[in-house]
């Protein structure tokens, strides 16, 4: 499902490609204050994703894949909200992805699995 | 789940990543469902990055999107830590993407079907020389049984000796388990601190 398939995506994110924020795929957003009337207001692309992240904190990629709205767009409507305070990423909680505290929890998670 | 992460104090809210990738037919899907808490999200709406990429494929008209079949599942381990999985889109046109998958990522694992080895190959390829991402090998036994010696699958691949490899059945819950732990593993031994000792050896030998 794509909100729009007809419009470029230049259009979408008037022209620009990248962000403030530093977005991964599996980085999580959420919604710290939903604002039915800012919601309103959005257009539909921007609408679908806040709408999304609100009904729970998800990765950048979940809620692109389920609102239908490509990637980029994904990450530049994302740092608009996030710039306006209505989304929030969330920070890194480790600086690098190769952080031994980060690598034992998720192993540790993994183990609970088994 | 709330983002109260405070300064010093752990655990934090985080999210890590697996990348599974691998040729076309090797179980990449098969492996992210074994282990997702939702169906893995294959998704032919999800394009490439706006405005930035032209696909050769088509031609370079200027068209700036592609579609993209690529999918990724997700496994929430506590209240304050979520793991996905994102398979690689098997096509080597999608290749920027692949950088764009892996980046933030936490460990790699390629897999391979033994019957088909050249499949995996280019996937070999872009972690051994075109990615900083600890990655491994695991041989998807599709039949339930290694049929094939491992030092001939390893060779076959030009597989460098530091790269471990290992069997999985991606079907298998469990096995998928391990194997995932297997390379979050692999990736705590090769970004470890070298010990001082041999850090010295090393440099006595120039």
């Amino acid at each position: 499902m794509t909100v729009n398939p007809w419009v470029r995506p230049y259009v979408l994110t008037g022209g620009r490609t990248r962000t403030r924020h530093r977005l991964f795929v599996h980085t999580l957003i959420a919604v710290p204050d939903y604002d039915p009337g800012y919601s309103q207001r959005l257009p539909p692309e921007a609408r679908a994703l806040y709408e999304r992240a609100r009904s729970a904190v998800q990765s950048v990629a979940e809620l692109s894949a389920h609102c239908g709205v490509s990637l980029g767009v994904t990450r530049v409507l994302i740092g608009d909200m996030a710039a306006r305070e209505r989304l929030i990423v969330n920070p890194d909680a480790y600086s690098s992805p190769y952080d031994p505290r980060l690598l034992k929890r998720v192993i540790d998670g993994l183990y609970e699995l088994a | 789940m709330g983002f109260t992460n405070s300064p010093d104090r752990t655990p934090q809210l985080a999210s890590a990543k697996i990348v599974v990738a691998g040729g076309f037919g090797t179980g990449k899907t098969t492996m992210v469902g074994a282990v997702s808490e939702i169906p893995p999200v294959n998704t032919e709406a999800w394009l490439t990055q706006a405005s930035r990429t032209v696909d050769p494929e088509t031609g370079g008209d200027g068209k700036m999107t592609t579609t993209v079949a690529m999918d990724f599942g997700r496994i929430t381990m506590s209240e304050d830590l979520v793991l996905y999985l994102f398979g690689t889109p098997g096509q080597a046109r999608f290749w920027p993407m692949w950088d764009d998958l892996c980046r933030g990522a936490s460990a790699a694992v390629v897999l391979v079907d033994t019957r088909r080895l050249d499949v995996s190959f280019a996937a070999v390829n872009y972690f051994e020389n075109d990615s900083d991402v600890p990655f491994i090998v695991a041989v998807n036994l599709f039949d339930g049984e290694q049929s094939h010696d491992p030092a001939d699958v390893r060779d076959a691949l030009q597989l460098s000796p530091d790269v471990p490899m290992v069997a999985c059945d991606a079907r298998d819950r469990r096995s998928v388990v391990e194997t995932l732990t297997a390379s979050l593993t692999h990736t705590m031994r090769r970004t470890a601190p070298p010990r001082q000792g041999r850090a010295e050896d090393r440099r006595a030998v120039h």
